[in-house]
């Protein structure tokens, strides 16, 4: 058991907290404002120093994440977005990079794709990568998925409409990114079925048919593509081709298991937004002269006392959470049960940490000068996005009582 | 470098503590909180364990290799609340004297005072830190200890004193020049009266008492340190373990039963209602875990856990009694009933708001 900070992550948390201090709070407030434009200066600068890291280490933006033949890149990973989005969260989800996408080539991709999809990612002009798995009569209930991919000679023929696709609008047309999508080879087949496929920027046939209007985290970009007959190379399935009827659930099961990563991911940025508010209010009470005693009875506190106690232990738990999950990823250890609790603990504490602080501020908290306000809506959507409050508690519960998702649904 | 794992150690304590807790404590627990008593005999197999011995150095007739360390005590604290509160805190009661004189004591207090609790059978000790007023917190005692030439003179009320009717010692806690003072009292001391066995809402099978202290007068040797302060708020991080071992009993009960129950043609625990307070209850428990094993550890790397252990404790009190109150809203009108254990964890549970200084280090 330890608690410690090693000396990578303190060196991760310190220059991710540069880049959020120095470039994203500055402009968080303009973007928020002005949707759907994009900061390129920003863009330009996290790309060089992406680009920069990835050749100093070769491992991406992961750096050295290893200790006594340890790795610890995953509880690096979210130590780092949980500055990048203390920073501002909307922004931190439009850095450009592979992202979700380049994470789904990196897990099942071939060489030959990786090398094509990954291995120039980070040349020329900044690039993004992105997932699109919802349509608009499905959420989490991604078996459903209806987009159809047709093998018609050497090319997949692609037909459907995706929706919630973050950084979609930025990979397709304002870069020269990619997308990867889900469609199924066989409706009538099931899970099985479904298979990704990568889809390069200027593809004929697909289109960016909407940009989403948003309550918050209104800096990142979340698109409607439609595909219309969309023609796309036979290799750019990731995967087989083949539909393995017998064995669907553990295909199936596969997928699902890259939430395992990205959930404590979720969690922790929603982690760095709470902690903004909580650090502006405490700032805030103490230049009032309110400071926090920690040990008077329940009998003398006062309300904000007791708010405040209540809030940093709700952030700190779901913070505990979030890393327990992230360390026994790194340890190899399966943390299905783990990423589901951090993501449901996370999604609610956040929501509430800065509703109260919006509250307990008044109009100071609900006014458009202050970021307060702000925080409250960008938090939210860590309570929905991979996976809602709900789906994550169906996830722990079947994981604690040891049903499968048939027994308990 | 972040880890969540227990080393084999803490491990092995961890898997002794809950296997005896399994065994021994649960089974007794339900006869001892309606009959008040806790058996002799599982209180002597609990003392071979050598859970209280093994934190005592060699010298004063344990047999520890180091300073006794906030984790494995909360370890231990878990493992034993998770079988039965009330017996737990009887068995873990040697503390309540052995921690204060190894942490604060003089090289002449510990070699007078640990022996007496090292020796083959089991010899219970006390502690009196709570006061029978609205609003009492280990910061603002009412009980007072003046300097009188070569004495200590004590005055005050306390209560939820464990054992102190048969216990050798009692610690009493005391507001006094330079904070708060820990006063090694034996029992029999004049001007102090005890009063009658406490009726409690939980921990039936625990014995406590209110005492009262009229000029009780202590040599000034009885004082164990300067500030007691520290001293109390690692016995907070034990109780807020206990709360944790508390809610893992119901959590595991209510599982069980709601895999068991039938309702409208499906087990209770397949119904989303049920399932998701399931779910709840475990993420709360490990969160929970998580604050205080780091409070815990925080106090081992020599930290001084004022705020940390503040929030732990808080979390985990509030915890165990929204996560009992579910164990037993699971059990429905069953739960109700004396027949299930659930009912007992969430009376037992409420008391962590109280149980200042009643948990051992």
């Amino acid at each position: 058991m330890d608690f410690s900070l090693s000396e990578a992550a303190q060196s991760r948390i310190a220059m991710s907290r540069m880049a959020a201090e120095g470039m994203m709070r500055p402009i968080a407030r303009q973007f928020d404002e002005q949707e759907h434009t994009d900061p390129w200066e920003f863009f330009q600068s996290m790309w060089d120093i992406s680009r920069g890291n990835r050749d100093a280490t070769g491992m991406g933006s992961q750096g050295n994440g290893k200790k006594n033949g340890r790795s610890e890149n995953t509880l690096l990973a979210c130590m780092q977005i949980e500055e990048l989005a203390w920073g501002d969260a909307g922004l931190y989800l439009s850095i450009p990079n592979p992202g979700l996408g380049g994470a789904a080539v990196q897990a099942v991709g071939t060489p030959e794709q990786k090398q094509r999809y990954l291995g120039t990612f980070y040349e020329g002009k900044p690039r993004w990568a992105a997932m699109a798995i919802t349509e608009p009569h499905f959420g989490s209930d991604s078996k459903q998925v209806a987009t159809t991919a047709v093998r018609d000679g050497d090319e997949w023929v692609l037909n459907g409409t995706k929706i919630f696709c973050t950084s979609g609008h930025r990979a397709l047309d304002k870069s020269d990114g990619f997308v990867v999508v889900w469609a199924t080879l066989d409706k009538s087949k099931g899970r099985a079925a479904i298979k990704s496929f990568i889809v390069p920027a200027g593809t004929p046939g697909v289109t960016v048919t909407k940009i989403e209007d948003k309550m918050g985290i209104r800096a990142s970009d979340t698109a409607m593509i439609v595909f219309e007959n969309a023609r796309i190379p036979a290799d750019n399935i990731l995967g087989t081709a083949e539909i393995v009827e017998k064995d669907s659930r553990a295909g199936f099961g596969g997928v699902m298991a890259t939430f395992d990563s990205t959930r404590p991911i979720v969690a922790a940025s929603g982690i760095g937004v709470a902690r903004a508010s909580l650090e502006f209010l405490k700032q805030a009470l103490e230049e009032a002269g309110i400071t926090i005693r920690y040990e008077v009875s329940a009998y003398d506190q006062t309300v904000l006392e007791r708010e405040i106690m209540n809030m940093e232990a709700q952030l700190q738990a779901s913070r505990l959470l979030t890393w327990k999950a992230c360390n026994m990823m790194d340890r190899g250890q399966r943390n299905s049960k783990e990423a589901s609790m951090a993501k449901a603990k996370a999604g609610l504490a956040v929501t509430r940490i800065t509703q109260k602080c919006v509250e307990l501020a008044g109009a100071f908290g609900y006014s458009r000068k202050q970021m307060l306000e702000k925080w409250m809506r960008d938090a939210k959507i860590t309570d929905i996005y991979e996976g809602t409050q709900q789906i994550n508690q169906l996830i722990i519960a079947r994981a604690v009582l040891g049903y499968t998702s048939v027994e308990l649904n | 470098m972040i880890d969540f794992e227990l080393d084999e150690e803490q491990q092995l304590i961890r898997e002794t503590v809950t296997t005896f807790a399994a065994e021994q404590l649960r089974p007794a627990a339900r006869e001892a909180d309606e009959t008040g008593v806790i058996p002799e005999s599982l209180v002597r197999t609990a003392w071979d364990l050598g859970l209280i011995q093994g934190s005592v150095p060699e010298s004063y007739g344990g047999y520890a290799s180091g300073d006794p360390s906030a984790v494995t005590g909360a370890i231990v604290a878990e493992g034993l609340a998770e079988g039965d509160l009330a017996i737990a805190l009887h068995l873990l009661s040697p503390r309540l004297v052995v921690d204060p004189v190894l942490r604060l004591g003089s090289e002449e207090q510990k070699k007078a005072i640990l022996p007496i609790y090292m020796s083959e059978r089991f010899t219970p000790g006390s502690a009196a830190v709570v006061e029978p007023w609205l609003g009492f917190h280990f910061t603002k005692m009412k009980t007072t200890a003046r300097r009188d030439g070569n004495d200590y003179v004590l005055d005050g009320t306390k209560c939820q004193v464990v054992l102190a009717a048969s216990a050798p010692h009692i610690v009493v806690y005391a507001a006094a020049e330079g904070g708060i003072g820990a006063f090694v009292v034996p029992g029999g001391t004049a001007g102090l009266t005890i009063g009658e066995r406490e009726k409690n809402l939980g921990l039936r099978g625990l014995e406590t008492y209110e005492i009262r202290l009229d000029g009780c007068r202590v040599p000034a040797s009885a004082r164990l340190g300067g500030d007691a302060t520290p001293m109390l708020r690692r016995s907070r991080v034990a109780q807020s373990a206990m709360a944790v071992g508390i809610a893992k009993a119901s959590l595991d009960y209510a599982i069980t039963y709601a895999k068991e129950r039938d309702a409208f043609g499906v087990k209770i625990a397949q119904k989303q209602a049920i399932a998701f307070m399931i779910a709840d209850m475990a993420t709360e428990t490990e969160a929970a875990r998580l604050l205080n094993f780091e409070a815990a550890w925080n106090l081992d790397q020599g930290g001084d856990g004022s705020r940390e252990v503040a929030i732990a404790h808080r979390y985990s009190s509030d915890m165990a009694m929204t996560v009992t109150d579910n164990g037993l809203q699971v059990l429905g009108g069953h739960g109700f009933i004396r027949d299930h254990p659930v009912e007992m964890w969430a009376r037992n549970a409420r008391g962590f708001a109280i149980f200042e200084g009643i948990a051992s280090v």
